[in-house]
């Protein structure tokens, strides 16, 4: 069954001043889809996911949401000043922000991100400083955060970046958990092998879209060139395609002659 | 020891002091709250600039008889929206935008004083503040912009917290970042409006960052650094001004070494943890 649309984006130009960031790009994002944006650094994925979150206004072409579409939005952990005197608790209470609420956080309010720090693996951790947590730890305080908020829609921007094979791990049980339980996702990631070859749609991005579809269709030697600019071989690993630098045998190679 | 006390409270005796220490007092604390935000948005140069454009209009009313703070006021307003119409032009950088206006605000109070002013009383008084001529009004403006932001901010807490720690997911989470921003630079702006006859224009920007900085290394807590700071900044002015009268030195000037003293101290004490914590603090 086709889900109801919750965003969609057509013929959608994003710039900043004279400076095309993403062009022409036609996307629909559907309740229950699971979508991964891959491409290199500066291919538009975080303007795409700003685009979608409204904090961008498109210069040509428009987006469309759900109406009151409640939405969680994960930012990418180094853009984070981890020396900023907040507890756990504090950031997770904070997209509870709006006009009217007194600065102390009420029980109820303590009751319901306690049970969302427990449900993240973090509880007993909510009167701690941020920067006291490891790298997993940090990251599902921002998954924890935009979750307080009940979102259908979560978007995370490069949630696995800079993080240890653990954390990866955890941090896609966790994407995989929300998701059956209905929370639909969208999010942007560099990292093939690890993040995106597990999802169920990937979206290739390089400042327009050259190829959406399931991970198997869209990891292909022929779409990765073209989205990457440069070769890549795709293996299959347990059914899995598993993406391989093209030029690796030829620096293997030359390695070899030096040693 | 009757004469120890009575030497101890001279000061006091004189209504010049007591109007000036109560406008220091109440200043240092109203710096020392919005200096919280001021270092942790890294926003000290903004302080440092807003001052200096005021000068230039505490000078150009001087020399026209217009009231201080309609003349100063105006100026400074005035000049908050050059610079955000230059940065958005994107000619030039924000940082090099206030360093134009806010410079050439200053050059020119500086010639007006010299050409049309009663050039170096005026102009000493301005830069360095003086408590003598501190009346009335003063306290009342200035205790007044004290309740004003204590109600702000506590009012509209979460929403400032959102904004300073994260303002992409504050904007995105429903908090009219913008509209918080403005109100901050409103505040500040009144701040050193209301503040900057007694702390004077070259020093003011200290009082905004060396209070806050001080409860950072004490603390981890946002809400916490918020009652500190306060503290420390009333505590520093009111020592200062008294020592003031007894070292015979410039109020201001003393206000500000008790601060860094109290820094130093602060700095040493809390080792570290002190120095880890304001490490991030990378334009202090």
């Amino acid at each position: 069954m086709i889900g109801e649309v919750l965003v969609e984006c057509a013929h959608m130009t994003c710039a900043y001043n004279s400076t095309v960031a993403i062009k022409n790009i036609d996307l629909t994002i559907r309740k229950g889809d699971f979508v991964g944006i891959v491409g290199p650094s500066g291919s538009g994925k975080t303007t795409l996911l700003k685009a979608i979150l409204g904090s961008i206004t498109p210069v040509e072409g428009h987006i469309t949401k759900k109406p009151h579409l409640r939405m969680g939005y994960v930012p990418q952990v180094e853009s984070v000043d981890w020396n900023f005197p907040v507890t756990v608790l504090e950031v997770v209470v904070m997209t509870r922000s709006s006009t009217g609420r007194l600065p102390r956080v009420t029980k109820d309010e303590r009751a319901d991100a306690l049970l969302v720090l427990e449900r993240l693996g973090l509880g007993g951790l909510e009167n701690r400083h941020i920067r006291e947590l490891s790298g997993g730890q940090q990251q599902r305080v921002f998954v924890a955060r935009a979750l307080f908020h009940r979102p259908e829609f979560l978007v995370l921007d490069e949630p696995t970046s800079g993080v240890d094979v653990r954390t990866r791990h955890e941090v896609l049980h966790l994407l995989a958990d929300l998701h059956d339980e209905g929370v639909s996702i969208i999010l942007s990631t560099h990292d093939l092998n690890g993040l995106a070859a597990h999802l169920p749609r990937l979206v290739c991005l390089n400042s327009e879209i050259i190829a959406d579809g399931s991970p198997v269709d869209v990891l292909t030697p022929e779409i990765l060139e073209q989205t990457f600019g440069a070769p890549m071989e795709v293996l299959v690993h347990g059914g899995m395609p598993v993406v391989v630098d093209g030029v690796g045998a030829d620096i293997a190679e030359r390695m070899s002659r030096l040693a | 020891m009757i004469h120890v006390i009575a030497g101890i409270t001279t000061p006091f005796r004189y209504q010049f002091f007591n109007n000036g220490i109560i406008v220091a007092t109440i200043a240092g604390a109203l710096c020392g709250l919005l200096g919280v935000f001021v270092v942790l948005r890294g926003m000290s140069y903004i302080g440092h600039g807003l001052s200096h454009a005021v000068f230039g209009g505490a000078a150009a009313s001087a020399v026209m008889n217009i009231n201080y703070f309609v003349g100063a006021g105006v100026w400074g307003v005035a000049s908050g929206v050059i610079i955000g119409r230059i940065a958005r032009r994107r000619l030039i950088g924000a940082d090099a935008a206030i360093g134009v206006v806010t410079t050439a605000s200053f050059a020119l109070g500086l010639a007006l004083l010299n050409r049309y002013g009663q050039a170096k009383k005026s102009i000493e008084a301005v830069l360095f503040g003086s408590v003598l001529g501190v009346k009335t009004i003063d306290i009342v403006a200035v205790s007044a912009v004290a309740i004003l932001s204590v109600v702000i901010i506590v009012a509209l807490y979460r929403a400032f917290l959102f904004a300073t720690f994260d303002p992409e997911v504050a904007q995105v989470s429903g908090v009219r970042v913008a509209w918080i921003e403005a109100l901050l630079m409103g505040l500040l702006s009144l701040t050193i409006l209301v503040t900057m006859r007694v702390i004077g224009t070259l020093l003011i920007s200290a009082l905004l960052v060396i209070p806050a900085s001080i409860a950072r290394m004490l603390t981890n807590s946002f809400a916490r650094m918020l009652w500190i700071s306060p503290i420390i900044g009333g505590v520093s002015a009111f020592v200062g001004m008294y020592l003031s009268y007894f070292l015979d030195t410039s109020a201001s000037a003393t206000i500000i070494l008790s601060g860094t003293l109290m820094f130093i101290v602060v700095y040493a004490v809390t080792g570290i943890r002190g120095r880890t914590r304001i490490s991030g603090l990378h334009h202090i």
